[in-house]
């Protein structure tokens, strides 16, 4: 599969998350067990209305996406994920009227669990608005003679 | 010894309070976009995340999405935490509820982290929380959520969160001048 190609699939795979599409996530880039996502500036994510602030929770929710989509991309193939749980460490407020920007790593994975660490940033990734640590269920394919 | 003051009618002290409630849960368009409401009975806040399918995260279950439940929490959290403070505030007298707006509320305390733990999958219907101020400082503040749907005793979802106070008391007082 071509890098391109892999993106391709990516993408189609955050468009048929309904609340990731809401929030207007596209991917950026997307690698073997890593992503990139970005979910653009708007009035109606902002948290804090006197600066223009995206909320905290649409934050976490870019993350905890770019998150599962690491998971997805990892050469281990799951079939699905779900994330067991999620901390976010908020370093500054994002900046108004800018796009945010994640990238997520899956950096261990088992039979059952994948590992993932994450970093959102505005314009400046050594900048990082947040960064993220998580644990993500590594759902299995059913092998060939299961009865599902 | 003067003779006990005469208690305010029950629906000036309720709508003074739901005014106060409405102005902090207004101001703040990412719950409006949650489709988010809270529910009061007396100091305590119950947050309604009304079910809607842009709220789904896998399509195929169908279950909540993440970061739905984990923006749910954070929300109730700061909500929760905000509504404590500004609860005294009221009560004190010391904020006038009517002159309430974006402007003159109080600075919300700033997210410092928050832990989601997710215990269930978030079914396609309402859900609820509750938030729980453990500690409330003077620069920090620790607060629990917790979230669930058809049944209270089995939560889909809860948090803990630290918070960065803004100085409530500061704020009022500079609002006045």
């Amino acid at each position: 599969m071509t890098p391109d190609e892999k993106k391709k699939i990516a993408q189609q795979f955050i468009s048929a998350l309904p609340f990731a599409k809401s929030l207007g996530m596209q991917v950026e880039d997307i690698g073997d067990g890593s992503a990139i996502l970005s979910m653009p500036w708007a009035e109606h994510l902002v948290g804090d209305p006197r600066r223009g602030v995206i909320h905290g929770g649409a934050v976490s929710a870019l993350m905890d996406t770019c998150g599962g989509t690491a998971v997805m991309s990892h050469s281990d193939m799951p079939a699905g994920t779900a994330t067991i749980d999620l901390r976010i460490d908020y370093m500054r407020p994002a900046t108004a009227g800018e796009p945010i920007h994640a990238r997520a790593e899956c950096y261990h994975m088992t039979r059952s669990v994948a590992f993932v660490r994450a970093l959102a940033w505005n314009l400046d990734e050594s900048r990082p608005i947040a960064t993220a640590n998580g644990a993500f269920t590594a759902e299995r394919p059913s092998k060939k003679g299961d009865t599902v | 010894m003067s003779a006990r003051k005469r208690p305010e009618p029950v629906q000036i002290v309720k709508e003074r309070r739901d005014r106060a409630l409405q102005a902090l849960i207004g101001s703040i368009p990412y719950i409006n976009f949650m489709g988010l409401h809270f529910e009061r009975r007396g100091d305590e806040l119950t947050a309604i995340m009304p079910y809607d399918d842009k709220l789904i995260g896998n399509p195929m279950l169908p279950a909540l999405h993440g970061g739905a439940t984990a923006s749910f929490l954070e929300i109730t959290a700061i909500i929760g935490l905000s509504w404590q403070l500004l609860w005294e505030e009221i009560e004190s007298g010391r904020v006038d509820a009517s002159r309430l707006t974006v402007e003159t509320l109080p600075h919300l305390p700033k997210p410092i982290d928050i832990t989601v733990d997710y215990l269930r999958t978030g079914l396609p219907r309402d859900a609820y929380a509750r938030a729980r101020v453990n500690r409330s400082g003077r620069r920090y503040a620790s607060v629990h959520v917790e979230a669930w749907q058809d049944n209270h005793a089995r939560p889909f979802a809860h948090a803990t969160g630290h918070f960065l106070m803004s100085d409530v008391r500061a704020e009022a007082t500079k609002n006045d001048s």
